[in-house]
């Protein structure tokens, strides 16, 4: 893709200004590092770190039908997402294949629904489709919302020190609160990193303001700026799937081990395939797995029985920085699936042995 | 950012150095090369005895985020390794030119055509932005 054609959040030019590395992900042109993507993984799992996530996709619901409508495009019991909670849902085809993995928020007169970067057209037009007879009003914001991360054990005390109530909220809460007296936001505990944190979403012409003043307040307790590097190797360690790597419109929710977030007892686009994929049992299934030979798995690389045939493909793989060994995920037949079961993963021409091993990775240290 | 580019060095475009003594040439990744990898936290290195011609693809280097494959400047067999990367691949980042030199390879032919040192800045200058 030109670079030309790229969109940029508010935050683009500051960080430029502050010497991070751009690249291009899902049609934006992002911060992969700041200083690197090791010391920033590592300021997350031990302080905290500041990601601006500005990218990911925001679509509002409100109405009568609200909820109603929400309950038949995704997979989760919306009805069970009290006000002032949020829960993950996967939206789904009539086929039972993944047409993006959402988050979805309870703000009690609205709903607010965060998507993947990559699929905001795709998603956003799947929705208008799936939305008449119903009395809802779907808003598009991505283009006036901009989104922060503050991930890390120090994320709470480092948010007490600009918010009000908002550091007091429970794993997977949200709710309205004022940042340095004068930024309001949307603070929810939720995140993409294993480690306890929060999501800000404000208004995109208070992003700098925002982004500023936490690095200013965090500095002395850690905080540092991080960028997609980080925020991939930090949600692949706990085993947090990435669309397009470990969820496309091919896989299904059973085969990515996401059956906990898909409701058979209500009706929704993509049960009935769901239902009977449950019932007959996937022929194949995400499994986590460490390098047994010298080599580094990735995304896309080719996997083999120890004989030599083809069963399957790597999603997402990488030299776990908080475990100390080449991990990666990847999706095989169930015979393969079970703990210790070995294969080979095709690294540069060469099979490399690797062995199943318990997800996830590393064990998330939510504050529940 | 200004990168290191020593003059006494040849310069490959895959941004490679090699360092010629008698008809054993030292190989190594280039200061820009390692900026641009990133952390890298493994290597793959050719067993010594290996041959490769010039422009080849002899081992690999991994950061965190991605795999780069390394081509020999030049054509040869590998006659030493540095297995100290195996173990401490972070030399690649911060001594490039040092430490963190790659392997040695006994040329096979003539010492190609590489660049020097000013137009390998040159070039460097042109694919950074």
């Amino acid at each position: 893709m030109a670079e030309e054609t790229l969109l940029r959040t508010p935050l683009y030019q500051r960080h430029i200004e502050m010497g991070a590395r751009m690249v291009g992900f899902g049609g934006w042109e992002m911060p992969v590092q700041y200083t690197g993507v090791l010391d920033e993984h590592h300021a997350v799992r031990g302080a905290a770190g500041l990601f601006d996530i500005s990218h990911m996709g925001e679509v509002e619901l409100r109405g009568p039908d609200a909820l109603a409508y929400l309950q038949q495009l995704l997979t989760a019991d919306i009805a069970a997402i009290a006000p002032g909670a949020a829960n993950y849902a996967l939206m789904c085809h009539e086929d039972g294949g993944v047409i993006d993995d959402t988050f979805v928020y309870n703000l009690g007169d609205h709903y607010l629904v965060v998507i993947n970067a990559a699929n905001i057209a795709k998603d956003v037009a799947w929705m208008h489709g799936r939305l008449a007879g119903y009395d809802a009003e779907l808003r598009h914001t991505s283009a006036d919302v901009a989104m922060l991360a503050l991930q890390g054990p120090a994320a709470e005390s480092i948010l007490r020190r600009v918010a009000g109530s908002s550091p007091d909220l429970p794993f997977h809460g949200v709710t309205r609160d004022m940042l340095f007296g004068e930024l309001p936001a949307v603070v929810a505990r939720t995140g993409y990193t294993g480690e306890d944190g929060f999501e800000l979403f404000v208004a995109s012409g208070d992003a700098l303001r925002l982004w500023d003043g936490l690095l200013a307040v965090g500095a002395d307790a850690g905080l540092k700026p991080c960028g997609l590097g980080a925020r991939d190797s930090l949600r692949f360690e706990p085993c947090l799937a990435l669309y397009g790597h470990e969820l496309d419109e091919q896989t299904n929710g059973y085969e990515a081990r996401l059956g906990w977030v898909i409701k058979l007892a209500k009706p929704f686009i993509g049960r009935d395939a769901l239902a009977a994929a449950k019932a007959a049992g996937v022929a194949r299934k995400l499994v986590g797995f460490e390098m047994v030979g010298r080599g580094v798995a990735r995304g896309e690389y080719a996997v083999q029985s120890v004989d030599g045939a083809p069963i399957g493909r790597v999603t997402s793989g990488m030299p776990a920085p908080s475990v100390g060994k080449n991990l990666g995920m990847a999706y095989v037949p169930l015979a393969y699936a079970a703990d210790g079961c070995e294969f080979d993963v095709i690294v540069r021409d060469k099979p490399v042995r690797a062995r199943v091993v318990k997800m996830p990775f590393y064990q998330p240290r939510y504050k529940k | 950012m200004a990168f290191m580019t020593p003059a006494e060095l040849r310069y490959a475009t895959s941004h490679e150095w090699a360092r010629l003594d008698g008809d054993t040439a030292t190989i190594g990744i280039t200061d820009y090369a390692q900026d641009a990898l990133g952390d890298v936290v493994y290597v793959e290195l050719p067993d010594v005895g290996a041959t490769f011609v010039a422009a080849s693809v002899f081992g690999a280097v991994e950061s965190v985020k991605a795999a780069s494959d390394l081509y020999t400047p030049v054509g040869g067999e590998v006659v030493e390794v540095n297995g100290a990367l195996f173990d401490t691949p972070e030399l690649l980042n911060s001594d490039p030119y040092g430490t963190g030199w790659v392997v040695r390879v006994k040329l096979s032919g003539a010492m190609p055509e590489l660049l020097d040192a000013a137009a390998y800045e040159a070039l460097v200058e042109k694919v950074k932005h």
